[in-house]
């Protein structure tokens, strides 16, 4: 345990206090709190839905901060960042369409409509999957990481587009309860705590998949290096 | 400026001269409208309802075929380098880029509209004006994002792949901005009152697009 690196230490405290208030709130959720009034229990999976899109979002964004950043300074731990960032927040996107997906199942009767929210949504998926593909398809490190950075900014064009969907559009994604105050008092606790919760778990895996980035660079730097001199 | 009607020249004599890009994307797009027409009764009323969806398809993967070249056609015997290393700068070289493709995507959409109208009984004389203005705008967002991203991926594995698998989500909003006036103008002769927030997503989508590639086209080009 004492080779442990500080953000290994890190990946372990935020993994850790994630998971044990995550079992706490849980417990909240699925016992204490009441069925909601038209839903019924369905309605508990605003609780995972909307912090899984919170915690996307925000990884994307860091990830847009960190291309930019990359395209100024070309440090490729940032590139690092960013495709870990990515990668863990496509994870989240797609629990969050998942989610909604069951909801809409028992909600609406149907499994998806093409309702801008939805299409938004899914465009977004399809974006960042794109990313990912990309930078399957690039060797080069230095040409993957600037041809990754310059899609993460475009890309992200499109999360405020979806943020702001239910807001623009008449939609059949319900709009927003929590600036409307349409959640009950009770459930806003429980709510923003799952939001932080999945924000430090969200954390956790980003930073474990950066160490994989850094671990992967440095055994590149090393096979060229032992090339090198083997010839 | 002088760099980027150079650019601009030079792309569209050297396709004038091949007409390799041109003539692949005008057949595509005949052949897209071929195959819709087994979907349903091409006719029938509802065509009408879906016509500017079925148009931008054609226009979208036809337009596709003319992007990729813009920038893979330089990429026989480096010109790619010489390009870069000449002395038109990043922005003149993407909007010289730029206007040629869509120079190009406009003149087959030329072609193909009038085809289009008599294969689906589609009057387009009555709204000609308003139509082209949408064209103009809708084929511009596809060339703005189309030739950057072809600059993205001119150098990697897959590149015909990796450019509409990268370029149709993002082109989405501008997309279905054009879809839903073109079809407003072929139903209803009019851009109908609900569908100004569409005209200004599109006019919105060209200005950001095109200022963010022009911002970032020097990282792309020099990797």
């Amino acid at each position: 345990m004492s080779t442990m690196s500080t953000r290994q230490k890190l990946v372990y405290g935020l993994g850790a206090t994630g998971t044990l208030l995550l079992i706490w709130n849980l417990y909240r959720v699925l016992l204490v709190l009441p069925d909601e009034m038209q839903q019924g229990a369905i309605y508990r999976i605003i609780y995972f839905h909307v912090p899984a899109a919170f915690v996307g979002w925000t990884l994307f964004l860091a990830a847009l901060v960190a291309s930019a950043l990359y395209l100024w300074n070309k440090n490729l731990a940032l590139d690092g960042f960013a495709a870990s960032a990515i990668e863990v927040g496509w994870v989240f996107c797609s629990i969050n369409l998942v989610t909604g997906m069951i909801w809409a199942r028992i909600i609406w009767g149907i499994w998806w409509t093409w309702d801008p929210r939805l299409t938004s949504m899914f465009i977004c998926w399809l974006l960042y999957g794109g990313y990912l593909v990309l930078r399957g398809a690039i060797d080069d490190a230095g040409q993957r990481a600037t041809v990754s950075a310059v899609l993460a900014i475009f890309a992200f064009a499109d999360v405020p587009i979806v943020f702001m969907a239910i807001r623009w559009w008449r939609t059949q994604h319900p709009s927003p309860v929590l600036e409307t105050g349409g959640l009950a008092p009770e459930m806003r606790l429980p709510f923003w705590l799952n939001v932080f919760v999945f924000l430090l778990i969200g954390l956790a895996i980003t930073l474990l998949r950066l160490d994989q980035e850094d671990t992967k660079r440095e055994l590149e730097g090393l096979r060229r290096h032992a090339h090198a001199h083997a010839i | 400026m002088r760099g980027v009607w150079t650019v601009a020249r030079k792309d569209l004599q050297s396709e004038l001269r091949s007409k390799e890009a041109i003539n692949a994307s005008v057949s595509f797009a005949l052949v897209i409208l071929l195959i819709f027409s087994f979907a349903f009764e091409p006719t029938a009323d509802e065509t009408r309802a879906i016509s500017g969806g079925l148009l931008w398809i054609a226009f979208a993967f036809a337009g596709a075929l003319i992007l990729n070249r813009s920038f893979a056609r330089e990429l026989q015997n480096d010109c790619l380098e010489a390009v870069i290393a000449s002395p038109v700068a990043g922005w003149e070289l993407f909007l010289g880029k730029a206007f040629g493709s869509f120079l190009l995507l406009f003149g087959v959409e030329l072609i193909c509209l009038p085809v289009f109208g008599i294969f689906y009984g589609i009057n387009l004389t009555k709204t000609l004006w308003p139509l082209l203005l949408i064209l103009v705008l809708g084929t511009w967002a596809l060339t703005a994002l189309g030739v950057t991203f072809a600059a993205l991926t001119v150098n990697i594995r897959l590149r015909e792949l990796m450019l509409p698998l990268l370029l149709y989500p993002a082109l989405s909003p501008a997309l279905m901005a054009s879809m839903t006036l073109t079809t407003s103008l072929l139903t209803t002769g009019s851009f109908g009152t609900n569908n100004q927030p569409w005209i200004r997503l599109l006019i919105g989508f060209d200005v950001i697009f095109t200022s963010l590639a022009l911002a970032l086209i020097e990282f792309v080009l020099v990797l």
